[in-house]
């Protein structure tokens, strides 16, 4: 049993890769529309936050993306009612566990794990399957415990059967069809999905911004240094023979 | 006399400042001949100084505790002022480090910097090497994500598996049956004062020895065979003003390119920060590919490509053991009358290419899963490609004392080239 443990650790041969080995479509997002990213704020908040934490995430935070103090308290606050709370939710984690099989993870960072082309992907690849719990299905993440949130905008799509080929499902989303439409076309709907992704990839890394702003500065610095400290150089090596 | 002469004089009675100076800098005689390579010395010592400054202060916000690390360093990343900027100087840093300690490590291999009389120096270099090693591992698992964890349990499993004291070998590093809190506890106490002690003394001794016997050259000519009336080596230069200066364009030049990862790309496409490992760790959940980072994957390509045998995975621990330690022999097995590739033969050149060809590609194969390439039968492609180049690693080493002995070399001149 050890060893077998061992030959697993050591090996860890991509057992359950299979699930991953599609396409994902492109995420169309601009991580400096600052708009696009206000709107997927106010997605998140009305449809991630009531099972999904970010505990990383401050509500305070959101004043990077231009908004004021009142603006985050009357549009984007439901849970808590302090600006530098953290993004919590009341669910608790034994009671998730129990209704969808797993606590729903994290969000502060799972921008930054799954990458934002598998969350736009996922996002948009919930179908009507009666075999699972919730009823739903994802293409992207199979026998997935989370429900599709979205469905009233979305509306629900089934999976079509024909032209299946076993081995790689590189054509996915062509598979899926709308069923029943949501309030919403299908590119409206997925621009709302970008949006809400732009806004995980912000949630990610609040400070990626400004971060890049800093990095022209430094390098613009390094390069204007790279040439007293050159011609110093040259200086002193011209007596060198 | 001045008041800043009289100040000094009176320190140098008591502490020998303005000698030290002059024997370690200001006359301390290089070679005038260094190239490109002669930069990634001093550069390690400056990524050394920015990682123990930076990691000083990730310490003043860090947890070391199985409950809060996850969350301590996305309190770095978002609430500690420019803690976004420390944690990814300390990070890319780590990376950064190997690459230019690989270069400096290549430079010796290009020029024979570890032959006599610099053997010594070569093996407290391959020591810091191994330093390295174990502060890197040590430290990765200190933001206890999943790559954290499980990179660390796959480590310390290698331990397990050696034949009789490794199941409580394994326990004794771990403190627990699995990596757990008690672990973290003694990596943080390893990563942040027992290994830096222990490379600092390393590094002392290194640059102690490299001013005894002075540095080599490209043209692997001792410099202080030539020298003139004052006793000065005629091809030496005094390392202050003339290295300090050059070495100053490579740091300006060097942190261009560090600060363009910092603030740019600073998980460098997965190389240098793994999305799995911002997943909190899960030990109920082993993630389905397992990869270490970038600087040790040539080393788990050979562990995955030496096959079980008599029931036991100890012969991988023990292959990627003697790839790392292998090095020390290196003085002893290159036999050549000449030092540097500049007057070395095609063999000793071939050798060192397909050396450095088996290194690269055994890093790619260990970033990746086996099964990637497919499989011939029932071995994968990606195992046979690992075993070939492990077998060329070794090669470069264990057929050296041979190929460099009947290598047709050029004569060496007088006087290093200018």
């Amino acid at each position: 049993m050890k060893a077998v443990l061992l030959l697993s650790l050591l090996f860890p041969l991509a057992t359950a890769t299979a699930s991953e080995s599609f396409k994902l479509d492109d995420a169309p997002i601009d991580t400096r529309d600052v708009e696009s990213i206000q709107r997927g704020a106010k997605v998140f908040v009305n449809y991630c936050l009531n099972c999904h934490s970010a505990g990383a995430m401050r509500y305070n935070r959101l004043a990077d993306l231009g908004l004021s103090a009142t603006q985050i308290r009357d549009n984007l606050m439901f849970a808590s009612d302090k600006l530098g709370a953290t993004m919590s939710v009341a669910m608790r984690a034994e009671d998730a566990k129990e209704w969808f099989g797993v606590a729903p993870p994290d969000l502060s960072v799972i921008a930054r794990s799954r990458g934002s082309d598998w969350l736009y992907t996922y996002l948009r690849s919930f179908y009507r399957d009666d075999s699972t719990a919730t009823g739903w299905n994802n293409v992207v993440f199979p026998n997935v415990g989370m429900p599709n949130v979205l469905w009233e905008l979305q509306g629900q799509q089934v999976q079509k059967v024909e032209g299946r080929k076993s081995g790689h499902g590189t054509e996915h989303l062509q598979k899926l069809t709308i069923a029943a439409p949501g309030t919403m076309g299908e590119r409206e709907f997925d621009a709302l999905t970008a949006d809400l992704v732009n806004y995980l990839v912000f949630m990610g890394e609040p400070a990626r911004q400004g971060r890049m702003q800093i990095g022209y500065a430094v390098l613009i610095f390094l390069g204007v240094l790279f040439v007293p400290v050159y011609l110093l150089k040259q200086d002193y090596w011209k007596e060198v023979h | 006399m001045t008041k800043a002469q009289a100040l000094l004089n009176w320190i140098d009675e008591r502490l020998p400042v303005t000698t030290f100076w002059k024997s370690q800098l200001s006359e301390y005689y290089a070679p005038k001949n260094f190239n490109f390579w002669y930069y990634f010395g001093s550069l390690a010592l400056l990524v050394l100084v920015l990682q123990i400054v930076t990691g000083i202060f990730l310490t003043m916000n860090y947890k070391p505790d199985a409950n809060q690390a996850f969350q301590s360093v996305e309190y770095i990343m978002r609430d500690v002022p420019a803690g976004w900027l420390i944690r990814y100087l300390h990070s890319t840093g780590a990376s950064l480090f190997f690459v230019v300690v690989y270069l400096h490590m290549f430079r010796g291999l290009l020029y024979g910097s570890y032959r006599k009389p610099r053997e010594l120096l070569w093996l407290f270099g391959v020591l810091i090497y191994l330093c390295l090693m174990a502060e890197a591992f040590f430290g990765y698992l200190l933001p206890w994500g999943q790559m954290s964890y499980w990179g660390a349990q796959v480590i310390v499993n290698l331990f397990g598996a050696i034949p009789f004291i490794g199941e409580d070998l394994a326990i004794w590093i771990r403190g627990d049956y699995v990596v757990s809190d008690a672990t973290l506890n003694r990596f943080f106490a390893f990563h942040v004062i027992a290994i830096p002690l222990v490379l600092l003394a390393l590094v002392a001794i290194h640059l102690v020895a490299l001013h005894e016997v002075g540095s080599n050259n490209p043209d692997g000519v001792e410099i202080k065979d030539k020298k003139d009336a004052h006793g000065r080596p005629v091809d030496g230069i005094p390392f202050h003003p003339y290295y300090t200066v050059k070495d100053m364009v490579g740091v300006v030049v060097f942190l261009a390119v560090f600060s363009f990862i910092v603030f740019f790309t600073p998980e460098m496409g997965g190389y240098f920060l793994e999305a799995n490992n911002f997943i909190p760790a899960d030990p109920l959940k082993t993630p389905p590919h397992i990869a270490p980072v970038w600087y040790f994957t040539p080393y788990y390509a050979m562990l995955r490509a030496v096959p079980a045998f008599l029931g036991t995975q100890f012969w991988g621990v023990l292959v990627m053991g003697a790839a790392v330690l292998i090095f020390f022999l290196l003085p002893w097995l290159d036999r050549s009358p000449v030092k540097s590739i500049r007057y070395k033969g095609a063999y000793y050149k071939t050798a060192l290419a397909l050396f450095v060809v088996s290194f690269l590609i055994l890093g790619w194969l260990g970033t990746q899963p086996t099964d990637f390439l497919g499989a011939i039968g029932k071995t994968e492609v990606a195992v046979i490609l690992a075993r070939l180049f492990t077998a060329v690693y070794f090669a470069f080493f264990v057929l050296m004392p041979w190929y460099s002995r009947v290598d047709k070399t050029k004569p060496v001149p007088e006087r290093v080239r200018a």
